[in-house]
């Protein structure tokens, strides 16, 4: 039986265990390499069971996509562990052993606590490259998980603490730009050895029979949380869906399947009809698809803490032969970035229809990852250059969508166009507002980014994994989608667009060639034909919207050269397609 | 100089110290702030010290207006002038949502979008001209600027840190036909990269500087009136102060200077009292800010955000704002625990024990009930409240959740979980910057610091607490000890092996002389300067910067070398012999010392008594960690200075109490602070 722990020492243990978690975020970020750790914070740090490897207390600046992921990902180490020792590290980039692409590299390593083995620290983060076809590793149409880069299963990287020089020089020898990565090695285990510090001081200092005890509790709490959350939600069978666009391979949309019954206080996630494997990269695996679910659930109740007990009431069914439950060697560079986005905005586009006043309409949900590699004469040197980009959220009852907002599942900022013209050679034209891309309605979806590179020096390669391309970002309760993503690059002033809109691999640009991206804007929510016109009157003279886009999406007509709206001809025209 | 005055003007009340270095003696109000025209409290203030205008030689002021009118959104039109293509940058950001979790929110542009014009011009990121000036293009821009309706201008070009000659022709042909002086050149403003935050930091000086501009002068006027002839000095976010005739020139340096002047009070006292590794914490009714001093000198930092997207990009004294003050709520969540703040009372209702109708506990009630708070002493009650009615309200609101029916177990946990909390935000701040807190003592102030001082230096192993004399007034301290201060960054960016240390040397150079030439333009009696130097360096390929002084600007590759090897070892515990190290950046503070105030004066040395137990007023029972403790009650007034008595102790003065613990010492110092050591 569980001893009785009196409340308050409950909330002073989570904090503690938190803290343990947000210090080793913040020295992870502040001493790594990688720009996409320490500008775009793609990194989470967490501590896990011993036995079992569930979550006890993740940081809160981790990227989402990771909170459900690292516990897979550490029982997998767990059930692998052989002769612990203080000080052994693991490293472990396997998407099929709890992952998500190559790119997250995982550090695991036993926490002893006088003599014994107290819990698992571990920490991920985004590798700019771990080699493969293409530079950055988000291959668009590889068909086998080798063509994606170096696959790492569990070793011991540092063997009681002393770093392994063999395994290292098989890491840095199969990637790119791998002069670099030392400082990310470091840097990653540097933080855990943070965290040890400090998680012995708050078990010296409450005792470990306390801790253990009041660990048990806040699971116990956090699925008691979750399930008052739930209870609100009426019972009912709720369907959604949502469609990646392709799967780089075959031009065919894919389709997630999102049915969702809720039962006094639990959910049940039903996504077994969702499209089978597929040839190309847009494959999720399983820690990554239940994943998604837990970081949809908790962008709809944020304020619930995270531990194994946030997900106790989620009952996701293994989606088996779908394109959700990838296996070796299915190839799977799109499904953190990509398909978990899709996954999260199925469960909303369900979830709405049963609570539209706490969702929204479907955010543009990509990250948007465009890379380009190649060789600079001036500086003599290769470089892989990451553009990331936000677009529209969706409006909600609250408001209008967030324009350039981050991707669902990041937390990633962009890197200042003045930084990367430093370090590349390319020239950037235009970085933008993609004016109409908003999804109209009541509350209309926010805007999403244009954005077009020149190449300034040498021949480049030019990769893109994005999605939303064939269908814009869901409206809902009458809104319209939001505006869709396009790509277009121009080689010798000749356009050509990816076959797979979103998709695409190793195009060669050279001196003076572009490439043009504008990026999702939000869904709408409610019914355009119900925006205040005065609202509409404002985004028009924002540039937001046309005069003529006012009159086709909300039903507004403007006069006196757009600087008022005629409310008589507002009202016609509205009462003229509502009757239709 | 004898006469001096700091005006310091908060949210709730007007603070004047007024210090007379011949007679040592202080002049000390506090009157009601008045927001709509915060010069009527200032005169106010003045007034009620019966100072002679025309006899005082200083007066140095800290106010609030920018940093109100850019929280209240109350700025002036803004146009912008930008490089083609890139207007929409201050508007998208840099792709980030309010919070981690959670798909909602909004952000409003402070320059709206049709006020935000392009212009052909185009520099790379050496500095190189890709694409001339169309100068036809600014001015037909300027002047469609102008028939809009805008007020000030803001000239924003990309790579501007690194050429600037685009934005300095555009200024010269706005300013010959823009109406007035509020013309902000970002690179001006800010010689840094990173085009969003600079933007953004020009955006807002301009926005805010019509605003202080049109205060200083009403004010001025008023001041001249009364016959005040000297020069109004003005409180800057570094600490600083700069002349009232320069001071909206660069407006934004002016936001967030009151928590600063706090920070300034706090160094320079602890200073005198030989603390010179200091973490300030100053909690009021809504929240606590949180600074970090290290060797006698306030820690700086040009990356403040003061809203969601917002970021200022100019050197502040850095100062962390924490959601738990006074009022902040206790709460129960789905989950059965209990929760303090972030959500606070704030002034209505407030505590329940302020009796304006407020039912949900908060800190102070907690503190009430816990005999930690005089319940005869509360400043702003407006109607009474007995403690049963605070008693009752802790039970039913919070207690019965929690399955406790004691309502003094239930506010003793309240306390515990506040001030955890609040350890825990100190600690990542001082942790953020690589500083261990148990290497420095904490400097209490504001009505509530002194009352949670203790029990925080415990939780944080830190081993001495500093009460000032006043530490309800330690903002308006801060004006009358502030320096002249102006900060200088010069972006490098350059491989260390590669740099050219003499064209630092003559960058740092620079920086001073500019630096000193203004100080003299401003024409304010100094005692010395003094000249800090310190850089920004990293490895190469990190994005993140370490900030460490130098002692010099003749500097060698070499040395500077190991000082970042060791800034960087003590700072993250990783040698990196693999990879280059790179000079980012190069910052001066020029910093003119005023001559020192007798800080001792703050002490009333008729109300001192010869004795301890003369001082005190009486007893009562006071709830500690330990337990309830019937426990000594003395007035501060009364402390006579080199006093030394053991706790627990309640220590009162007119505006906060500070609670000693059982277990601790504590001295009344040469200038009346007290120091608690735990």
């Amino acid at each position: 039986m569980m001893t009785n722990i009196d409340p308050i020492t409950l909330t002073v243990i989570q904090s503690g265990l938190q803290q343990v978690c947000n210090e080793m975020d913040l020295a992870f970020v502040r001493s790594a390499f990688s720009p996409v750790i320490s500008e775009a914070l793609d990194r989470s740090d967490g501590i896990y069971d011993k036995d079992n490897g569930e979550l006890i207390s993740q940081g809160e600046l981790g990227l989402p996509v990771f909170v459900g992921t690292m516990q897979f990902g550490t029982q997998c180490v767990i059930e692998r562990a052989k002769n612990l020792q203080p000080g052994d590290v693991y490293i472990v980039n396997d998407p099929y052993l709890g992952g998500t692409h190559l790119m997250d590299v995982r550090f695991v390593k036993p926490f002893f606590y006088k003599g014994e083995i107290f819990a698992w620290l571990a920490n991920t983060g985004h590798w700019p490259d771990t080699g493969g076809a293409v530079p950055g590793g988000f291959s668009a149409n590889a068909t086998e998980v080798e063509q994606e880069g170096l696959r790492l299963p569990p070793v011991k990287l540092y063997k009681a603490g002393v770093l392994d020089d063999e395994i290292l020089s098989i890491v840095l020898s199969n990637i790119r730009i791998a002069d670099q990565r030392i400082g990310d090695i470091k840097a990653q285990a540097a933080a855990l050895t943070v965290g040890e510090k400090r998680f012995t001081e708050l078990l010296d200092r409450y005792g470990a029979e306390t801790v253990k005890n009041s660990i048990k509790e806040l699971k116990k709490r956090a699925a008691q949380q979750m399930r008052a959350r739930i209870k609100e939600i009426p019972d009912g069978l709720y369907e959604g869906e949502a469609f990646v666009d392709s799967d780089g391979v075959v031009n065919e949309p894919l389709r997630i399947e999102m049915k969702i019954r809720k039962e006094d206080t639990e959910l049940y996630f039903d996504m077994s009809g969702s499209s089978p494997p597929c040839l190309g990269p847009m494959n999720s695996v399983i820690a990554t698809t239940k994943s998604s679910v837990y970081l949809a659930i908790k962008h709809i109740f944020p304020e619930v803490p995270l531990n194994a007990g946030t997900f106790e009431p989620l009952h996701i069914d293994d989606p088996h032969d779908t394109f959700l439950y990838a296996k070796y060697p299915r190839p799977v560079s799109g499904c953190a970035a990509e398909v978990s986005q899709r996954i999260a905005e199925a469960v909303f586009s369900a979830l709405v229809k049963a609570i539209p006043d706490l969702l929204f309409a479907a955010p543009a949900g990509t990250s948007g990852n465009l890379c380009i590699g190649g060789y600079d004469p001036k500086h003599d040197r290769n470089y892989v250059m990451y553009v990331i980009s936000g677009g529209g959220y969706g409006g909600n009852s609250s408001g209008d969508g967030l324009s350039n907002g981050c991707s669902t599942i990041g937390i990633s900022k962009t890197t200042p166009v003045e930084v990367m013209e430093q370090f590349y050679p390319v020239l950037f034209e235009e970085y933008s507002l993609h004016q109409g891309s908003g999804g109209a309605g009541k509350q209309r979806g926010g805007f999403g980014v244009n954005y077009k590179i020149k190449l300034r020096r040498g021949t480049a390669k030019v990769s893109m994994v994005m999605d939303h391309g064939r269908f814009g970002p869901q409206g809902v309760l009458g809104g319209s989608d939001g505006g869709v993503n396009q790509v277009k690059v121009e080689q010798n002033g000749e356009p050509y667009i990816p076959e797979h809109m979103s998709k695409d691999q190793n195009i060669i640009v050279e001196v003076g060639d572009t490439v043009h991206v504008s990026t999702p804007g939000g869904g709408g929510y409610d019914d355009p034909f119900l925006r205040n016109p005065e609202l509409v009157l404002h985004d028009v003279k924002r540039g937001y919207y046309s005069a003529k886009q006012a009159q086709e999406l909300f039903g507004v007509v403007l006069s006196g050269r757009e600087n008022t709206v005629d409310l008589k001809a507002t009202e016609i025209s509205r009462a003229r397609y509502s009757v239709g | 100089m004898t006469q001096i005055v700091g005006v310091d003007v908060g949210g709730t009340f007007t603070d004047l110290v007024l210090f007379d270095t011949k007679t040592e003696s202080v002049k000390i109000s506090k009157v009601p702030s008045t927001p709509e025209n915060q010069s009527f409290g200032v005169m106010n203030g003045l007034e009620s010290v019966g100072v002679s205008l025309e006899s005082l030689d200083a007066l140095i002021h800290g106010t609030t207006v920018t940093t109100n009118a850019l929280l209240e959104r109350k700025v002036s039109r803004v146009g912008l002038i930008t490089t083609r293509g890139f207007r929409d940058v201050l508007e998208l950001g840099r792709r980030t949502r309010p919070k981690p979790y959670g798909m909602t929110g909004s952000f409003e542009c402070i320059i709206p979008r049709e006020l935000r014009l392009e212009v052909g011009e185009r520099v790379d990121c050496d500095g190189e001209v890709v694409e001339k000036l169309n100068e036809a293009d600014v001015l037909t821009a300027v002047k469609q600027l102008l028939e809009s309706g805008a007020e000030a201008l803001v000239i924003h070009f990309l790579h501007s840190y690194k050429n600037d000659s685009h934005e300095r022709k555009t200024e010269e042909i706005a300013r010959k036909i823009w109406p007035n002086a509020f013309v902000t050149r970002g690179s001006a403003l800010v010689s840094e990269f990173r085009e969003y935050e600079r933007g953004t930091t020009a955006a807002i000086n301009a926005a805010i500087q019509p605003v202080l501009h049109r205060y200083i002068e009403r004010l001025q006027e008023k001041l001249k009136e009364e016959g005040y002839n000297k020069d109004l000095l003005v409180m800057q976010g570094n600490g600083g102060t700069v002349s009232s005739g320069i001071v909206a020139e660069d407006a934004v340096k002016t936001v967030m200077s009151g928590p600063a002047s706090g920070v300034m009070a706090a160094a320079y006292t602890a200073s005198q009292s030989g603390f010179e590794r200091v973490v300030t914490y100053d909690m009021g009714g809504t929240s606590c800010d949180v600074g970090l001093i290290v060797n006698g000198i306030p820690q700086v930092t040009s990356e403040l955000e003061i809203e969601y997207a917002m970021p200022i990009h100019v050197p502040m004294v850095d100062v962390h704002t924490i959601g738990a003050g006074g009022g902040s709520l206790a709460w129960v969540n789905d989950a059965g625990l209990l929760q303090v703040g972030p959500e606070s009372a704030g002034a209505q209702p407030g505590p329940i024990c302020y009796g304006r109708g407020g039912n949900k506990p908060t800190i102070t009630d907690a503190n009430l009930v816990l005999g930690r708070l005089n319940p005869d002493a509360l400043l702003a009650v407006d109607n009474p409240v007995s403690l049963d009615t605070v008693r009752k309200y802790l039970v039913e609101e919070v207690g019965t959740k929690l399955g406790l029916q004691d309502a003094e177990e239930i506010a003793a946990a309240i306390l515990r979980i506040a001030n955890m909390n609040m350890a825990g935000a100190l600690r990542l701040v001082s942790l953020a910057r690589g500083h261990d807190p148990r290497d420095f003592a904490l400097f209490a102030f504001g009505g509530a610091g002194p009352l949670h001082a203790v029990a925080l230096a415990r939780e944080l192993g830190i081993p001495k607490v500093l009460v000032p004399m006043r530490p309800g007034i330690t903002n308006a301290v801060g004006c009358v000890v502030a320096d002249v201060r102006h900060d200088y960054v010069n972006s490098i960016n350059i491989p260390l092996t590669q740099a050219d240390m003499e064209q630092v040397e003559q960058l740092f150079y620079r920086q001073i002389e500019a630096g000193k030439k203004i100080i003299a333009e401003e024409g304010v009696e100094i005692q010395e300067l003094l000249v800090i130097y310190d850089v920004d360096m990293q490895f190469q390929g990190q994005t993140h910067i370490l900030n460490f002084s130098v002692q010099e600007t003749r500097l060698s590759r070499e040395s500077l070398q190991s000082a970042f090897e060791k800034a960087y070892w003590d700072r993250f515990g990783v040698e990196l012999p693999e990879i280059r190290a790179v000079l980012v950046n190069l910052h001066t503070a020029v910093i003119g010392r005023r001559k020192p105030v007798p800080l001792a004066a703050l002490m009333s040395a008729k109300e001192q008594k010869n004795t301890i137990d003369e001082c005190r007023t009486g007893n009562r029972k006071v709830w500690f960690e330990s337990g309830w403790k019937e426990t000594p009650v003395y007035k501060r007034e009364f402390l006579p200075v080199k006093a030394k008595f053991n706790g627990p102790a309640v220590i009162e003065q007119l505006d906060t109490t500070i609670i000693v613990e059982p277990e601790n010492q504590v001295e009344v110092d040469l200038e009346g602070n007290l120091i608690i050591s735990l």
